[in-house]
């Protein structure tokens, strides 16, 4: 972690001066020329005055007139730590996100063994602290085994360092089981956070269902599968009063949904991934696997929508929707291949195409992976402000690129934006005010 | 007389044939125009010509298959190539071999051409991705079986003269159906007017915007219909109930001389095999003299050697 010359032990303790940067704030819509000073880990003083003013002692990193925002808060990773680890480890993950800027993982509890348990959500903690070099928080699993029938030992996991809960990529299809535990966590003020499927509607279904998919020939899971769940849990929110929000919507219909349960003043938060907000349907064809992903991609119309949403701020979180597959898994038949994309060092990238084609504004943009995840999960990153944990990265906005997957960090190559043309790359990341990546130093890569 | 190799003007401009998407009129009708010639060369007594003397042909069938592999066979052997049928099920697919290794594998044995059905749609391109011989897609899944769209398109050239401005009822499971995906595209490029049949739930997906006309019962269907396409009713690929009984299906949609009156009285009745009789045909109408059932097989041969040889053309000789 040491890229500057500078001895790890020192490095702790000496102070880092961000000089001539943009700062940018989601929580205040601070936007103005300054520099930002870290010490011990925290934001230490920021603002117009120390643009150019640099304290004694202080490492001194010039940012060229580049953005300094919080580093991004990622709230659905997926890792094979522990049980699968050719596919991601916690050590592999934290560098891609490092080099995408995303400075807090909040990982799945789909791992092998399920994160169901007091000891795996420990174990995950310390393993984290031992080989991330970001902060990994875990969410642990609804119900035992994620089988949606028996609540979890909400209280207890909660106080071992589960962050929120999830039934990962499933569904709780049993309301009377969703009721308990929205009524449940309420006593805990824990956050569920819940995908939403009616799986007997999916059925076999592997796309979107629409002409695509009658054109390749595909079995099609309609959009309603997602939002008749969600409208099913506004319900059961409305009846229990739990802290609910909905992990990934895809689709117009879920917007609306949603929307109608904030006009009635339903208090839920929703989230879509990075895939949904750039990619539609067209993509697929044909048969490229590592467009499936679920929910899956929908049509442009669904698309511009999600990013409507967005900008209305309907939408509060963007998620890299991480789901690392090894090349076997996706080397299939369509039909046959596995779900998922990895996500973590395209995040920020993907999402600035919305920025650079004026669909988003910055502030809005950065506030769906920083500030509003952080809200949602009571952290005190995802801010710039004083006192507040030093979790910075610095963005070159405009330098253009192309995504290369062999140069990707993670351990598997999955990403649906292989040969993708972006706009906008992180240059530093500091992660409690250590520098975990700087672009192009050797000592990162 | 091998007439099919005189036609050495027409050129087949894909190494593959994956899909009826994509042919252009002039390809499709060069192809059916090679497949007459192969045709009348399969009623001469000595049968066989040496087009692909020395090449290898691989049929490989990942899901059961009696006719259309027997008619590749025929096809390949008739034209002089070596044939061998993999059997799939005594195969190394059983013991956890992915696809790609398998094409792989195929592919060190350095076939010519490569004959695939597969149960996943997609899969025969993700086949043809991976080897350096040329494939024809013998029916992936529910989305394509260019070759039985190319014997239907020959049968009702042969019985009707053209396929432009025909008017075409296609009825039954579209859903499930490759051989309604490749004959809509590939009908429609020869200018026919498409209609397809079914009860809702055998319907594709927004089946309007794929350029026919939908119909939800069989008068207004088959009304004034040239041509009268039955499918087969694919219980294996459906995951659940699509209709109440067969009993209600065949009341509602199965061919019977009743239901056949509003069609024009010189219409065709085709099927691409095998038929439910009793299910989607009443018996007597599958044997009527409109049905030209068994003519798609005997051009089931000539199509599948006319690709064959279209394809032959731009294999390396050496």
């Amino acid at each position: 972690m040491d890229g500057n010359g500078v001895t790890d032990e020192k490095n702790g303790d000496q102070a880092t001066i961000l000089i001539n940067a943009r700062l940018l704030d989601p929580e205040s819509g601070r936007d103005e020329e300054g520099g930002l000073l870290i010490e011990a880990g925290r934001i230490a003083d920021l603002g117009p005055h120390l643009r150019r003013n640099a304290p004694e002692g202080a490492r001194v990193v010039d940012c060229a007139g580049h953005l300094v925002a919080p580093g991004l808060i990622d709230m659905q990773v997926s890792i094979g730590e522990p049980g699968e680890e050719h596919r991601e480890t916690l050590a592999t993950a934290s560098r891609a996100a490092a080099a995408g800027g995303v400075t807090t993982m909040i990982c799945m509890p789909n791992t092998d063994p399920v994160m169901d348990d007091v000891a795996l959500v420990d174990f995950m903690m310390r393993r984290a602290r031992d080989t991330a070099i970001v902060h990994v928080l875990p969410m642990a699993a609804l119900t035992h085994g994620l089988e949606g029938r028996e609540m979890s030992e909400i209280g207890l996991l909660k106080a071992a360092g589960a962050i929120a809960f999830s039934n990962g990529q499933t569904s709780i299809s049993n309301a009377g089981v969703m009721r308990r535990l929205l009524t449940y966590t309420r006593d805990f003020d824990a956050l569920i956070v819940h995908h939403t499927e009616d799986t007997d509607l999916t059925g076999g279904g592997v796309m979107n269902e629409g002409e695509v998919s009658a054109r390749l020939g595909l079995p099609g899971a309609p959009a309603a599968a997602e939002s008749i769940m969600l409208e099913r849990d506004v319900r059961l929110v409305e009846l229990t009063g739990g802290r609910y929000h909905a992990a990934q919507i895809s689709c117009a219909r879920s917007l609306a949904v949603v929307r109608e349960a904030r006009l009635a003043g339903t208090a839920i938060t929703c989230g879509t991934s990075i895939n949904h907000l750039t990619l539609n349907e067209n993509d697929v064809r044909p048969y490229r696997t590592f467009f499936k992903i679920r929910p899956p991609l929908r049509p442009e119309t669904d698309r511009a929508a999600m990013v409507e949403g967005l900008a209305e701020g309907l939408i509060d979180v963007i998620v890299s929707g991480h789901d690392p597959q090894d090349v076997e898994v996706k080397r299939q038949p369509f039909e046959e291949a596995g779900d998922g994309a990895i996500g973590l060092e395209t995040l920020l990238a993907a999402a600035l195409r919305l920025y650079h084609c004026g669909d988003v504004g910055l502030a809005k943009l950065l506030q769906a992976m920083t500030f509003n995840p952080a809200k949602l999960l009571g952290l005190e990153a995802g801010r710039l402000a004083e006192g507040a944990p030093a979790d910075i990265i610095v963005v070159d906005l405009d330098t253009p690129w192309v995504v290369d997957k062999a140069e990707l960090r993670s351990r598997s190559k999955n990403t649906p934006f292989d040969e993708a043309r972006m706009q906008g790359r992180v240059l530093r990341t500091f992660v409690a005010g250590q520098e975990v990546y700087a672009y192009g130093d050797r000592n990162f890569v | 007389m091998s007439t099919i190799e005189k036609r050495s003007e027409f050129y087949f401009p894909h190494r593959h044939l994956l899909s009826t998407e994509g042919l252009s009129p002039a390809e499709i009708s060069g192809l059916l125009d090679l497949a007459e010639d192969a045709a009348r060369q399969s009623l001469q007594v000595d049968k066989k010509t040496d087009t692909l003397r020395g090449r290898t042909q691989i049929n490989l069938f990942f899901e059961d298959s009696t006719r259309t592999q027997s008619s590749f066979e025929l096809a390949g052997k008739r034209l002089g190539a070596d044939v061998m049928n993999m059997a799939v099920k005594a195969s190394s697919i059983n013991k956890g071999e992915t696809l790609v290794d398998t094409a792989m594998t195929l592919n060190a044995m350095r076939p010519d051409i490569l004959v695939v059905r597969h149960h996943a749609a997609g899969a025969v391109e993700l086949l043809a991705q991976k080897v350096d011989c040329s494939v024809i897609n013998a029916g992936d899944g529910s989305h394509q079986h260019p070759t039985q769209a190319l014997l239907d398109a020959l049968t009702i050239r042969r019985n009707k003269g053209r396929v432009e401005g025909l008017t075409v009822a296609i009825c039954g499971d579209v859903r499930h159906s490759r051989v309604a995906r490749s004959n809509i595209s590939l009908l429609s490029t020869l200018g026919a007017n498409l209609r397809i049949v079914a009860p809702s739930t055998l319907l594709p997906p927004a089946a309007e915007n794929l350029g026919v006309e939908v119909r939800n019962n069989m008068r207004e269907g088959l009304d004034g219909a040239d041509v009268v396409m039955m499918l087969r009713l694919q219980f294996e690929r459906m995951a659940g109930t699509f209709v109440p009984s067969t009993r209600e299906y065949f009341h509602f949609f199965g061919l019977d001389r009743e239901k056949l009156k509003y069609a024009k009285p010189d219409a065709l009745i085709m099927h691409p095999g095998p038929m439910n009789r009793g299910v989607e045909i009443q018996s007597s109408v599958a044997d009527d003299p409109r049905s030209v059932i068994r003519e798609q097989v005997e051009m089931g041969v000539a199509v599948r050697m006319a690709v064959l040889s279209a394809l032959a053309r731009h294999l390396p000789n050496h």
